[in-house]
């Protein structure tokens, strides 16, 4: 297949449009930028909605409205402005309406600064707004990723009938490198119109589109009556069970490994480049890259604790996802962190180092 | 194999797109390439830079800490840049815009006068094109052709016109390394 | 016998739960009269605040959602972009619509979103139990305004609808009360006139309804209807705001 040089953040625009979405509202912010201009020129030519909203507090709940009647729908933005909707996520979960949000994460507290960063990793992967939900978390390490994990994450969302976050970070967004382009899937092809805004409605046996010929619908977080609330808020989580299923990572050299890296996104990528080098020098060395950041792969890292020397969990950020790590591991073997907050990012020759003294 | 270049400038100097047609030509030749441009507040205020990894090996990181390479053409960048470079270093410099020495002694230096050699060929902003044909020539990493034949894509359709000067541009620079 | 009353085809055969002399329930009934009157009962989608009409839902024999607190006008941009030929109104109060979600409120009226919003002012928090609303009047005692609204602390009244209709794209904008049975009559006119806006797909239309709370307002139900003539007219005049579809004719 033909390889094209791409943007990260476009790739995800080209994702989601394969996906059949067919509305994005999204407020502008660095470094997610590109993306949004991606989807101001794709979707009039696939008739589909873009919305520059006044915030991303109203791009949220313009998603929460384009979903309830059946469409596939989109938002993108950076640390700050997730930060603000998570008011709308939160609904959503709660009224259980599909969408694909993507953080382009960048440093934090505050506002920081627009160098890519890991700081959400806790937001993300904890439900991020109040109450006691969870969201698909899926943590891309490339170009070619971001693309068709974008185009998943669709499939997902409607599927859990829940928000999916795309995890990205500046690094990722910004970067170009070459991908290929797939052919749209044949179920989307095939399933409903590709003109429509609306994919397979008849699957969607649950949205708005005016009562006629049927009781009226409601839909809604607020849930009265004594114990419903309780039972919906297990129900929710009896899915967030089943998403299990979807566990993603990827393991590179980790049968003979004795000492494993675990790392995300753009650290996954600097862990892959030290571990090549590492192996070179002779020292055994893995990686485990979760893909699904929730549900969390601790099946995998459970199972290899007890014959490795330790794990050494890697990040961009002051340690968010070694806790993931440490409550998989369960104490059968010590895990180790090295992590660059706010734009700073780890250095190969000092994970090797790292990987040096488990190793002793 | 691998090579971490960073390219600066003035904003307008086409530093973006001398890194991309550079992305774009390694992507012909097959070999594993990541861009990574300055990007936001970063670029204000002028200046503008990109970092580029070319290699034949799956590429960490695509932000470039020391490089290998750096093609500079204005002061400000090789103010910025000249401290940042790995020993033996191949710096290519646009001296029309840098009237200073450079004060690295373990660099490889060439200084090319771009800008107004841009200016012979009766367009100013090829400046980056001979910077990069010169650096393309010197170190070898991807043909000169393959670049060339990127430029009809990364130019795209509504800069054809542009096509022949970028081209003569890219020649021009190659020249220079005999 | 001729029955020549009865519940409206859209309205749910429920009791409310607002209080005495709400005027929540009379709003309810006109907005179900004329989307009965208009035939568009089956392609209503209707979007919920979050406040005292909360359980809209509830009452309404349609398709309903919920939108957070101010958020409504986002929602239903959300829906009518990709639903279009659906009828979509939100029904929001004064502090959903002009507090927590002035921004989505301007900015959908700015962007002549096609649809049709109910904007209920009664002058006070309802459901939190009485505080300060953005149209409080100066010197209206509320939870948090103990000594009556002092504009030097907290602001003025604020006047939205003549506010909004300063924007080119809101197309009609009028200010009613369901004070009285006159009063009343005239109010279900507009709402029914802002829904024909939207069906001939003219842009953003808004009804402002004065309405009692004579729970927070600490007053008894028929006193509440003479708060809202007494107090309320004078700083909120009735009338059409703005109507760009007659003054185009």
């Amino acid at each position: 297949m033909a390889k094209r040089l791409m943007m990260g953040n476009e790739a995800i625009g080209e994702g989601a449009i394969q996906a059949g979405c067919r509305f994005y509202a999204g407020y502008p912010i660095t470094p997610q930028n590109e993306l949004t201009a991606y989807m101001a020129k794709r979707m009039p030519e696939v008739n589909g909605v873009f919305i520059q909203s006044e915030s991303e507090l109203a791009a949220i709940s313009m998603l929460y409205g384009a979903s309830l009647v059946g469409a596939r729908t989109m938002t993108s933005s950076s640390s700050p402005g997730i930060s603000l909707m998570q008011e709308g996520i939160s609904y959503m979960a709660g009224a259980e309406l599909p969408c694909v949000i993507a953080n382009i994460q960048r440093g934090g507290p505050g506002l920081g600064n627009i160098s890519g960063a890991q700081g959400d990793y806790f937001q993300a992967t904890r439900g991020g707004g109040h109450g006691d939900y969870r969201t698909l978390v899926l943590a891309p390490h490339s170009v070619q990723e971001m693309f068709h994990l974008t185009r998943e994450a669709f499939d997902l969302a409607d599927r859990y009938r829940s928000p999916v976050i795309i995890l990205g970070d500046g690094v990722l967004g910004q970067m170009m490198e070459p991908m290929e382009i797939q052919p749209p899937k044949a179920s989307l092809a095939k399933g409903g119109d590709p003109e429509s805004r609306i994919q397979d409605p008849a699957k969607k046996d649950w949205i708005l589109d005016g009562c006629q010929g049927r009781e009226p619908r409601s839909i809604k977080s607020l849930i009265l009556g004594e114990n419903s609330l309780e039972k919906h808020n297990e129900r929710l989580a009896e899915k967030y069970k089943e998403m299990e299923k979807e566990i993603r990572y990827e393991a590179v050299e980790i049968e003979d490994a004795q000492a494993i890296l675990v790392a995300f996104g753009t650290s996954a990528r600097i862990c892959k480049e030290a571990m090549h080098r590492a192996r070179k020098e002779g020292l055994k060395v893995g990686l485990i890259r979760p893909i699904t950041l929730f549900p969390f792969p601790k099946e995998i890292i459970l199972e290899n604790a007890p014959r490795i020397k330790g794990y050494l969990t890697v990040e961009m950020n002051l340690g968010q996802m070694v806790e993931d790590v440490r409550l998989a591991v369960s104490g059968r073997c010590p895990v180790h962190f090295y992590g660059r907050p706010a734009g700073g990012f780890p250095e190969v020759e000092i994970i090797i180092e790292k990987i040096k003294e488990i190793l002793g | 194999m691998r090579e971490e270049i960073v390219i600066a400038g003035f904003g307008g100097q086409g530093i973006m797109f001398a890194g991309t047609l550079l992305a774009q030509g390694a992507m012909e030749e097959d070999l594993q390439v990541t861009f990574f441009p300055s990007y936001g507040a970063e670029m204000r205020g002028g200046t503008a830079n990109c970092n580029l990894i070319i290699s034949d090996e799956e590429i960490g990181s695509p932000v470039v800490i020391n490089s290998s390479a750096a093609l500079m053409l204005n002061q400000p960048s090789l103010d910025k840049f000249e401290k940042r470079m790995k020993g033996k270093g191949l710096l290519i410099i646009n001296s029309s815009l840098v009237d200073r020495e450079v004060e690295r002694k373990d660099l490889e230096i060439i200084k090319i006068p771009a800008t107004e050699m841009a200016e012979r060929l009766g367009n100013v902003k090829v400046a980056n094109m001979i910077a990069l044909g010169a650096y393309l020539k010197k170190s070898r990493i991807i043909s000169l052709e393959s670049v060339i034949k990127s430029l009809p894509k990364v130019l795209g359709e509504r800069k054809r016109d542009l096509l022949e000067v970028n081209q003569k541009a890219l020649r021009e620079g190659g020249g220079l390394i005999k | 016998m001729k029955k020549i009353l009865g519940r409206p085809e859209s309205m749910q055969d429920v009791s409310t739960i607002y209080c005495p002399g709400c005027g929540h329930g009379i709003v309810h009934r006109l907005v179900c009269e004329v989307i009965d009157e208009l035939g568009i009962r089956e392609k209503t989608i209707a979007v919920a605040p979050v406040g005292c009409a909360v359980l809209a839902y509830q009452y309404w024999k349609f398709d309903t959602t919920e939108a957070a607190h101010g958020r409504p006008p986002a929602v239903a941009t959300g829906i009518k972009r990709i639903l279009p030929d659906r009828i979509v109104f939100t029904y929001q109060g004064d502090g959903d619509l002009a507090a927590i979600g002035t921004a989505e409120t301007v900015h959908a009226a700015n962007r002549g979103e096609n649809i049709t919003t109910i904007f209920v002012n009664n002058a006070v928090y309802g459901m939190t139990g009485g505080q300060m609303a953005p149209t409080t009047l100066i010197g209206q005692k509320t939870l948090t305004t103990p000594s009556g609204r002092d504009p030097k602390l907290a602001g003025y009244p604020i006047k939205i609808s003549e506010a909004l209709a300063q924007l080119d794209g809101t197309t009609y904008i009028e200010r009613v009360a369901v004070n009285s049975p006159k009063n009343i009559l005239k109010a279900k006119k507009a709402i029914k006139k802002a829904f024909q806006v939207q069906l001939e797909n003219r842009g953003f239309s808004l009804v402002e309804v004065l309405s009692m709370c004579p729970t927070a307002w600490w007053v008894s139900p028929e006193e509440a209807l003479k708060w809202v003539e007494e107090r309320m007219l004078p700083e909120f005049p009735l009338g059409v705001i703005k109507d760009k579809v007659t003054s185009n004719k």
